[in-house]
């Protein structure tokens, strides 16, 4: 059985169509990876299907459940670590954890074992009776992991989990949920805006892109379906000539892909080794002037320019305004 | 059932964290005595305005004690604009927790937190010469009153701050409306000593139904059947601004 479904959802804020039509299945036990940059629309996707706010249109089943029709019985079986940590900061850790413990059902000696438990489990047993307004930004999405497993559910959802940790904490933090996708009966549904977060944690991704799904597949089979190596060029004084050099490697033999951004020209190449010394002679015969040249593995930043035309860093930066 | 024990929780959660922040506790003890005091002396060479009580200070107990649990129950929104912020109520609203409960331990701590201070003032009013007429019965009505005064506030306050989730314009709201009402009641003068409309104004104003329950129940000592209305009146305010608090979290969650 799909612990989450997903058909057709659609959401639309004032003036942003922030879901268009999105659809997906996830199974059970796995961990699935909405991938996109900022302002996609992976961060309303997981509050829909959290029950925090209703689709437009559409229809998600989460464990079974309707998340409109029965989102009472969604909140039992779902646990929710939002984008933004949900720590009470004027109460401890365990306090934070029993007050979730109790609204989720649990009560007494079960409770405060389960409360023990996960404070071990995510390295808060000697924090966790301090009160949480002193933890640093890496204890406290800790502490929102527990919260979100306390009652056991059936699925997690995780939105942008990394986000604002330090590269440290941010190790940890993927360590951390390899051990819970570890658990068979876990479901994970995560978010996040890091290309290499989605590599290394999800089993199977999604790319968002302007509140639709481009694409979907393990991270292997997309960056499969794209061979070869990207080359990037870097040129100098172009006085307006880009698509000049645009154009001159898209001559090239073997050169597919070619987009120009800014000072930048990228093309895929069978093999990047064999291209370059190619490329960088014509473009000097020609008058330009290379500052640097990079080839690279495909990774899901070429997945994403491949199926979206647009650069994933560009579209990040932007979606934050 | 279920609604009393998540309503439980929250206040258990509402108080700690409040004692947890002692410079607060230390503001709301010493404020409401600041006005006490200094009201108390301002107008205590004005004869006319005791309103048949003893002193200026006797007339003014009560409404002080009305002010002070109006304005904590109008600023009460603060706390909740706070969890917003932190993301807390993200986290109840994912969780299967009775929306109501959310609101009904915020009101509930707004008009906890009036009853104390109401005792407070009372107690030091004592010292300043203050009788309270109505005996026992008087007492409570004044714990009441200033209880349902706060509560009735303090729903919506929680109302608003749900509707605009910004602290900025919850100062703005919080002032816009405390202080015009404040002065269109009975707190500092007695009616009879009002301008004709601003006293017929003030019949409608919940504020004074509290004003005019504590100073029967303290200058007075009677007019029981006319205090009961009042008090009946602000149950039904506190009953109707919970629910259009519960009701605003709608909004709240279409904005999300």
């Amino acid at each position: 059985m799909d612990a989450i479904v997903v058909e057709e959802l659609r959401k639309r804020y004032k003036d942003v169509q922030a879901l268009d039509g999105v659809s997906f299945a996830v199974r059970e036990g796995e961990v699935f990876g909405l991938l996109g940059p900022n302002g996609a629309g992976k961060s309303t996707a997981v509050r829909t299907l959290a029950t925090l706010t209703q689709p437009d249109s559409g229809r998600a089943l989460v464990a079974g459940e309707d998340v409109v029709r029965n989102a009472n019985r969604v909140r039992s079986l779902i646990g929710y670590v939002s984008q933004d940590s949900g720590v009470d900061w004027e109460a401890t850790g365990r306090e934070n954890l029993l007050l979730q413990g109790r609204i989720q059902g649990l009560a007494g000696a079960p409770l405060r074992r389960r409360v023990d438990e996960l404070l071990e489990l995510v390295g808060l047993a000697e924090a966790a009776d301090r009160i949480a307004r002193g933890y640093s930004g890496g204890m406290k999405r800790r502490l929102d992991i527990a919260i979100g497993l306390v009652h056991r559910p059936r699925v997690l959802f995780l939105d942008e989990p990394t986000t604002g940790l330090d590269p440290e904490a941010r190790a940890a933090m993927w360590v951390e949920v390899e051990r819970l996708a570890a658990q068979e009966s876990l479901t994970i549904l995560l978010t996040t805006h890091y290309l290499e977060e989605a590599d290394r944690l999800a089993e199977r991704v999604a790319i968002v892109s302007h509140g639709k799904i481009v694409v979907e597949g393990t991270p292997e089979e997309l960056k499969a379906n794209l061979r070869g190596e990207l080359v990037t060029v870097e040129l100098v004084d172009l006085d307006g000539r880009l698509g000049e050099a645009v154009q001159i490697v898209a001559g090239l033999d073997g050169a597919s892909e070619v987009a120009g951004d800014g000072r930048l020209v990228r093309a895929r190449v069978p093999n990047g080794a064999q291209a370059i010394p190619t490329i960088l002679s014509t473009l000097d015969g020609r008058g330009f002037d290379v500052a640097s040249v990079t080839t690279a593995r495909p990774s899901l930043d070429d997945v994403y320019l491949h199926y979206t035309g647009r650069d994933f860093a560009t579209e990040d930066e932007a979606g934050k305004r | 059932m279920k609604l009393l024990r998540h309503t439980g929780w929250m206040v258990v959660r509402q108080l700690r964290n409040l004692i947890r922040e002692p410079i607060w506790v230390a503001l709301m003890v010493i404020q409401p005595l600041i006005w006490l005091l200094l009201y108390g002396q301002l107008f205590s060479r004005v004869g006319a305005l005791r309103g048949g009580a003893g002193s200026y200070v006797e007339f003014l107990a009560p409404g002080i004690i009305c002010m002070n649990a109006f304005f904590g129950g109008s600023w009460s929104g603060m706390a909740m604009i706070m969890d917003l912020d932190r993301h807390v109520i993200d986290r109840f609203l994912a969780a299967p927790v009775s929306r109501f409960a959310i609101i009904l331990s915020q009101v509930v701590r707004a008009g906890l937190i009036a009853v104390l201070q109401a005792t407070l003032l009372l107690l030091i009013g004592l010292a300043l010469g203050v009788r309270v007429h109505g005996g026992v019965l008087g007492w409570l009505v004044v714990f009441a009153a200033s209880a349902l005064l706060a509560m009735a506030f303090a729903g919506l306050s929680h109302g608003i701050a749900l509707l605009v989730r910004k602290q900025a314009s919850m100062i703005a709201a919080a002032n816009f409306v405390g202080l015009p009402l404040m002065f269109l009641s009975a707190i500092l003068i007695p009616p009879r000593q009002m301008p004709h409309w601003i006293e017929v104004l003030s019949r409608f104003n919940p504020v004074n139904w509290g004003v005019q329950a504590a100073r029967n129940a303290v200058v007075v000592g009677g007019d029981w059947g006319p205090t009961g209305v009042f008090l009946l009146l602000l149950l039904a305010a506190t009953a109707v601004t919970s629910l259009f608090a519960t009701w605003c979290f709608r909004a709240y969650q279409r904005s999300i």
